[in-house]
């Protein structure tokens, strides 16, 4: 591969931009073709095809076999709320390969001496989220279980159609919630897409065991469900 | 520390940019009981410095030992290792699957 494609492919996985590389098995001739410049593109619906699944893999064209190399942007794991439970999902997030960012406007909870390895942002989710521009590569969930926090960002994140969307609460919060949520326009397939209460069931009780069954219900949420990429435009 | 794609493909072109030889390798194709998914790679400098993985640590000795030849001559080529062949027993793919390796150099 010419430094130049590794190069550019690199600079689309830090941009947060799907890719694939092309490799022709025979002779070795290489592209990248990004998501958003398929259109006219020989191989269009293989490569689309690809981008949908997340999975990279061999293709047959006209007689030749081709390798995608499928680069989809890395899987981010937003968290509202830097409380105890955030304290223990953030190293087994890290270990899992999630790119992990804490936003609390509570400055008490907010303090990289309670996070030493993961960002924190002491600030509110409306002010915060938009310039992150979540999408369906992202993953938010939220632990305040205080509507003042936690619904801006359920908003937003429903609105992003991130894959995975949980919030800690009682079946009870959450009824007052998904209301709170349906009085502003969001539809009940929509507010379905919440994990409430959240986290697999395993009878999680300490706060390292609620982080385990909630990173076990990302991960469940990423891989049992191909992730897609909109189409261009 | 665990490395992922990120620091795999990074790391290669960081290794590229300082001068050294390097090679890619990536896995192709899988058949049975695979320990790493399609499209998994592994990067491989001149000194037999390699990061990430194509295998569970069955055969990554083998691929370090090719990619030093596609540094020398440029030439990508395919591996493949699996229970039907003889020197993958030897490299030890012990769990009973069968992967196709492409290695490249990074120019």
């Amino acid at each position: 591969m010419r430094l130049d494609l590794l190069t550019k492919l690199n600079e689309a996985r830090a941009e947060r931009r799907a890719a694939v590389l092309v490799t022709a098995m025979d002779g070795g001739a290489q592209r990248i073709v990004r998501a958003e410049a398929l259109a006219g593109d020989a191989l269009a619906d293989p490569i689309d095809e690809a981008l949908r699944s997340g999975k990279s893999g061999m293709v047959e064209h006209e007689g030749a076999t081709y390798f995608l190399t499928v680069q989809v942007p890395p899987v981010r794991l937003i968290v509202i709320g830097a409380v105890h439970i955030t304290q223990a999902l953030a190293p087994i997030a890290r270990l899992g390969g999630f790119d992990m960012t804490i936003v609390d406007p509570r400055t008490a909870f907010a303090t990289p001496e309670r996070f030493p390895d993961t960002p924190v942002i002491a600030d509110w989710p409306e002010t915060v989220l938009p310039p992150m521009k979540l999408d369906r590569y992202t993953a938010m969930a939220c632990f305040t279980h205080d509507p003042k926090i936690d619904d801006p960002a359920l908003e937003q994140a429903l609105a992003a159609d991130c894959f995975y969307i949980g919030a800690l609460g009682s079946r009870k919060t959450h009824g007052k919630r998904i209301e709170r949520l349906h009085a502003k326009h969001f539809t009940v397939e929509q507010t379905q897409r919440i994990h409430a209460p959240i986290g697999l069931d395993i009878g999680a009780v300490t706060p390292a065991e609620i982080a385990v069954s909630v990173l076990a219900e990302i991960i469940l949420s990423l891989r049992k469900k191909p992730l897609r990429v909109e189409k261009a435009a | 520390m665990l490395s992922s794609d990120d620091d795999i493909l990074g790391q290669a072109a960081v290794w590229r940019r300082e001068g050294r030889g390097v090679a890619l390798a990536t896995v192709v194709e899988t058949w049975g009981s695979a320990p790493r998914p399609v499209g998994s790679h592994l990067a491989i400098d001149s000194e037999g410095h390699f990061l990430g993985s194509v295998s569970g640590g069955c055969v990554e000795g083998d691929v370090v030992t090719e990619a030093l030849d596609v540094i020398g001559d440029g030439k990508p080529r395919v591996l493949e290792f699996g229970v039907a062949d003889e020197t993958a027993w030897r490299a030890g793919l012990s769990c009973g699957g069968r992967i196709r390796v492409y290695v490249e150099r990074i120019d």
